[in-house]
């Protein structure tokens, strides 16, 4: 399994990786840490004639917290997510969530960055960033500007990054709230048949707010308005989870795959779904 | 497509690589460098047969490009001891009946010892969920992590004591 032949460059800077873009066009992309791209360059699924790694680009790495916001370079990997602290206490869903992700291998190699801009449905970090109401920085020729990650999918493979942009961090406030990361898999090291990433805060006994957001559930990742609105102002109690999960099945647009056929992904969503916002509200 | 030149450290000698950027990181420690101690066991980055130590990190070396590692910090198997004696995780797989066919096992004991590093008194669960990409097809799983619980021990006198 050999890739077809590439020219590969290795900037130090983000200016020069986006002018080997700007040069190359379709006929180059970026890799952080491949295990997205390698595999399917290695099936010949997708061609890369210029390969513009990012690993010296000191700029993409390294995570700060300040003033209660979550900076998170491109660069950092999953295994990074896991072990920072600061990161666990400021939001404990980033490590509950990088943990069911893929292998302890993979995750030292797999970053962030990587995993949100790759626009695979399957992904689990899009989702997470979603209910985080995350923001992506994005780098091009005219300069830097955010997307919200609830803006930021549009299809399988499709994002509103243009070719010439790199993601250069991601954004988001740091959470007191209740969470949890419910995944379902086949095994260690799988993409979800479903999954669902949960915040939940409480006053009182009385849900005050609430964000909702699904994985490998449709082409894109599914920031469920519906299941949030349906937990606000209840008890979090049996009706209120089964009204939030009707309304999620209903953003849902699930395809039959070597994962299961339809209505099994409504089901394991069903549960994905009521599991978490419970263990969500339990931590709230 | 040009080859480039590639300088890395493996086993703590420099090496100097004529490669095409393609070629996988793991051909060229089998077939440039000779050390065959590494598997390719699926090339599809599920298996890690490939398991070699890059930066402090355990990584798939079938699924990192020889370009990538570039400067690189490489440990395989063939450098966790010297020539002719075993290092304790090696030790431990032999006692512990830690492999059968040991078509896995350079992979398992290069993971093994990046996890010892990082967490020195694992619980059986901490081993468990750390080898999760490392796959055995024959001895089964029960005795890989005994031999790694054992290793751990004995590289941790003062657990040992403490119990
Ligand atoms: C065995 C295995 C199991 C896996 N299981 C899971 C899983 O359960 N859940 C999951 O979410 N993922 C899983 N993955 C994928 C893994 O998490 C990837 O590492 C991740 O999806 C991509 O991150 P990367 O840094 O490797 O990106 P790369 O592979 O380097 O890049 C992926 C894509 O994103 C683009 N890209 C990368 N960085 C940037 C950037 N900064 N700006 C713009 N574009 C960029 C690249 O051009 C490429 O198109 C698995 C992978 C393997 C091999
Ligand atoms: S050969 Fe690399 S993971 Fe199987
Ligand atoms: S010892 Fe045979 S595959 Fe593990």
């Amino acid at each position: 399994m050999i890739p077809a032949a590439f020219d590969y460059h290795r900037p130090q800077g983000i200016e020069d990786a986006i002018a080997i873009l700007q040069k190359h066009g379709d006929d180059a992309r970026v890799i952080a840490g491949g295990h997205s791209l390698i595999p399917m360059m290695k099936l010949r699924m997708a061609e890369v004639p210029n390969l513009v790694d990012l690993q010296d680009i000191e700029s993409l790495k390294g995570i700060t917290i300040q003033n209660g916001r979550v900076n998170i370079g491109a660069m950092v990997t999953q295994h990074e997510l896991i072990t920072n602290e600061g990161l666990a206490a400021a939001a404990p869903i980033m490590r509950e969530a990088a943990l069911q992700i893929a292998d302890p291998q993979v995750r030292y190699m797999g970053t962030i960055g990587g995993n949100v801009a790759n626009g695979d449905p399957g992904n689990d970090m899009p989702g997470l960033m979603q209910c985080l109401d995350a923001t992506f920085t994005l780098f091009g020729p005219d300069g830097a500007r955010g997307v919200k990650a609830r803006d930021f999918y549009e299809g399988a493979y499709m994002t509103e990054r243009d070719d010439e942009e790199i993601m250069t961090a991601i954004h988001f406030d740091a959470s007191t709230a209740g969470y949890a990361y419910e995944k379902q898999k086949r095994k260690i090291g799988d993409y979800a048949t479903a999954a669902a990433a949960v915040m939940l805060t409480k006053d009182g006994q009385t849900c005050s707010s609430a964000a909702i957001a699904l994985t490998n559930l449709s082409d894109t990742p599914i920031w469920s308005q519906g299941a949030g609105a349906a937990l606000i102002g209840t008890d979090c109690g049996p009706a209120a989870i089964k009204a939030a999960v009707a309304a999620g099945l209903d953003d849902i647009d699930p395809s039959e795959d070597n994962r299961g056929p339809i209505a099994f992904k409504y089901h394991a969503a069903r549960m994905m779904i009521s599991r978490a916002i419970a263990s969500a509200w339990a931590r709230a | 497509m040009t080859k480039m030149n590639i300088s890395l450290t493996v086993n703590g000698q420099v090496h100097e690589v004529e490669a095409e950027p393609r070629q996988l990181l793991i051909h060229l420690l089998r077939e440039d460098l000779n050390l065959t101690g590494a598997h390719i066991g699926c090339e599809t980055s599920h298996c890690g047969a490939c398991t070699v130590e890059m930066d402090g990190k355990s990584v798939k070396a079938c699924t990192v490009f020889a370009a990538q590692a570039q400067g690189a910090d490489i440990t395989t198997i063939e450098g966790l001891a010297e020539p002719g004696t075993l290092n304790v995780l090696q030790e431990s797989f032999r006692e512990h009946h830690g492999l059968q066919c040991g078509y896995c096992t350079p992979g398992m004991i290069t993971r093994a010892h990046r996890l010892l590093q990082e967490n020195p008194t694992p619980t059986e669960e901490d081993v468990r969920f750390g080898m999760a990409g490392n796959l055995c097809r024959c001895t089964g799983y029960q005795n890989i992590v005994k031999s790694i619980m054992a290793a751990a021990n004995e590289l941790n006198p003062a657990k040992e004591a403490a119990e």
